[in-house]
């Protein structure tokens, strides 16, 4: 007779979404800027927020309170309404 | 699985033929009307027609625990029972004043087959392996079920042992929570752990059955959002949950805080931190390489869990001193790295043991960090009982470090030293403390012969990190 183990695990299997369109343009674009917190993330973003307004994007800044937990959902919830793309900031 | 089988009415009698005290009673039952179960032999007793409970079940389900015993059913409802043979008490269930006269007044039974050690995890599965809601995984007759379980993923790089229903049955005797009971939400995936799936993750660890509510403390405590154990997983520096458990329970299922307690050779110490590290694995989906971005690790990762030596400490202990009642089975997890040795085998004075442990405290993680982390200070025997003769308690020692922890700024600002690292020029002119104000934690364990102590380095404290969580052990 074969041998039956218990499953160790969640159960869940991992949902794979297919990534968005590139968009076309950026001048249409309002785009959300997440600090998680590390050092220098600014400098990183500063720089980026510098060139997207050249190509004409709206840009929103985001932080999130501490780059040891995941962002708030409150936070998360305020990025996907007001903007159309994120770019976040990983680490120093 | 089976249903519980209905008695039949009237007078019913459990035996087993292997019974010396079953062999004296069988003659009686000749004598009164009655419904025998034979548990072994299925022709004994030969003086009546047995019915022969082959796979237990009747046994099992009717919570026999010694033969000879003699049970009447109402209405298929049990009103009485008698183990062993009592001459009085089968003269009184059966109504026949004169039985057994000639017996014993009073001969105790045997075990009943059903709580036999060797079928009892065998007959728990088959009979209440329902409880168990995991999915359950198929292994061909030709899979070595140890390299099966590595090759699922489910091991921290060492052999599990295999988690079948029967295993996973007699851990949940470990405790009075449900199964099914939610214990936590485990990061990353923010999934719910069930009291079973901890068990389950508690037998691949190889703990017993005792451990598990130790398991299932720490576990509570390092889901909760002050410790964090998502940061403390994802973060690129070597820590992870630092178990440290108190109250007389610690010491009653063997664990160590003795000579090598943070080492190995201690069932207890290893298996309770590798069973919470497997559940952050295995539920959690905490994987290296995935959402652990460790860059170095440490040993302590696969288990870090050890006792307080509480006889003898100068100190109290860690689990009162953050609140809980004396006397109270509890685990403290800390967000740690690997320890390391202090050695100091001079000093027979507080204040010149004081200045060692401030000394090498001031190198945790970087000598011009400040603040930014805490430690716990396993101070050792030989060196407690320096402090305990001066009458320093565990409020005097962490006074006295925090006086010799106050660094003026200039040592500590950018390029200070030679050293790039440090705090900002706008604090130059700044006293700062190497530890927040509850930054260190004490702890008593080793063993009684070396002047040594050890320091646990910490994580990102407080509110942006994490911090230590004491949580109660519940049976």
């Amino acid at each position: 007779m074969s041998k039956l183990l218990l499953d160790p695990t969640s159960e869940r299997r991992v949902a794979e979404r297919t990534r968005l369109a590139r968009p076309a343009s950026l001048s249409d674009q309002v785009i959300g800027l997440l600090d998680i917190s590390k050092p220098r993330g600014n400098v990183f973003l500063d720089r980026l927020e510098e060139r997207l307004l050249q190509a004409g994007a709206q840009v929103k800044r985001y932080k999130k309170p501490t780059f040891t937990k995941p962002a708030p959902v409150d936070l998360r919830h305020e990025i996907a309404t007001n903007c159309t793309l994120v770019i976040e900031a990983l680490a120093d | 699985m089976s249903a519980r089988p209905r008695l039949p009415d009237g007078l019913v009698v459990i035996v087993k033929e292997e019974c010396e005290t079953c062999r004296m009673v069988a003659p009686l039952l000749a004598q009164f009307e009655c419904t025998v179960y034979t548990q072994d032999d299925p022709s004994f007793p030969h003086s009546v027609s047995p019915i022969h409970d082959a796979d237990l079940a009747v046994s099992w389900h009717h919570d026999i625990e010694t033969v000879p015993t003699l049970i009447r059913v109402m209405d298929g409802v049990e009103i009485e029972r008698t183990v062993g043979w009592s001459q009085a008490e089968w003269q009184r269930i059966t109504g026949i004043a004169t039985l057994g006269h000639d017996l014993p007044l009073m001969r105790p039974g045997c075990g009943s087959m059903s709580v036999d050690p060797d079928r009892v995890d065998a007959l728990r599965a088959a009979f209440s392996g329902d409880v168990l809601k995991a999915r359950r995984i198929e292994l061909a007759d030709l899979d070595d079920e140890i390299e099966k379980m590595f090759d699922l993923g489910f091991t921290d790089g060492l052999p599990v042992v295999p988690p079948t229903a029967e295993r996973v049955l007699r851990m949940l005797q470990g405790t009075t929570r449900s199964p099914d009971e939610v214990v936590a939400i485990v990061p990353p995936d923010l999934v719910e752990v069930t009291v079973e799936k901890i068990a389950i993750n508690a037998v691949m660890a190889g703990c017993k059955p005792e451990y598990l509510p130790w398991v299932i403390a720490a576990v509570e405590a390092i889901c909760t959002d002050e410790f964090n154990i998502h940061g403390v997983l994802a973060t690129t520096m070597p820590v992870g949950p630092v178990i440290v458990c108190n109250g007389p329970g610690a010491k009653a299922i063997g664990m160590n805080a003795e000579g090598n307690a943070m080492g190995q050779g201690n069932r207890a110490n290893l298996t309770i931190g590798r069973a919470v590290q497997l559940v952050v694995r295995n539920v959690g989906g905490g994987r290296p390489g995935e959402v652990d971005r460790a860059t170095h690790g440490n040993p302590g990762k696969i288990s870090f869990c050890f006792a307080e030596l509480e006889q003898g400490s100068p100190f109290g202990t860690l689990a009162t001193a953050r609140g809980v009642a004396p006397g109270t089975n509890a685990v403290t997890v800390f967000a740690g790295e690997g320890p390391r040795c202090i050695v100091d085998q001079l000093a027979r004075d507080p204040d010149s043991l004081a200045n060692t442990f401030a000394a090498c405290l001031r190198t945790l993680h970087n000598p011009k960090s400040v603040l930014g982390f805490d430690v716990i200070l396993v101070v050792g025997p030989e060196h407690a009982r320096v402090f305990a003769e001066a009458g320093w308690d565990r409020e005097r020692l962490i006074a006295e470090l925090h006086a010799r922890l106050q660094i003026h700024g200039s040592e500590l600002v950018r390029g200070a030293g030679g050293i790039a690292e440090g705090v900002p020029d706008w604090l130059a002119d700044a006293t700062l403390g190497k530890f927040r104000p509850d930054g260190i934690l004490v702890v008593h364990a080793g063993g009684g012969a070396g002047l040594f102590s050890a320091m646990i380095g910490g994580w990102a404290n407080g509110d942006i990190g994490s911090k230590p969580v004491t949580k109660e052990v519940r049976p």
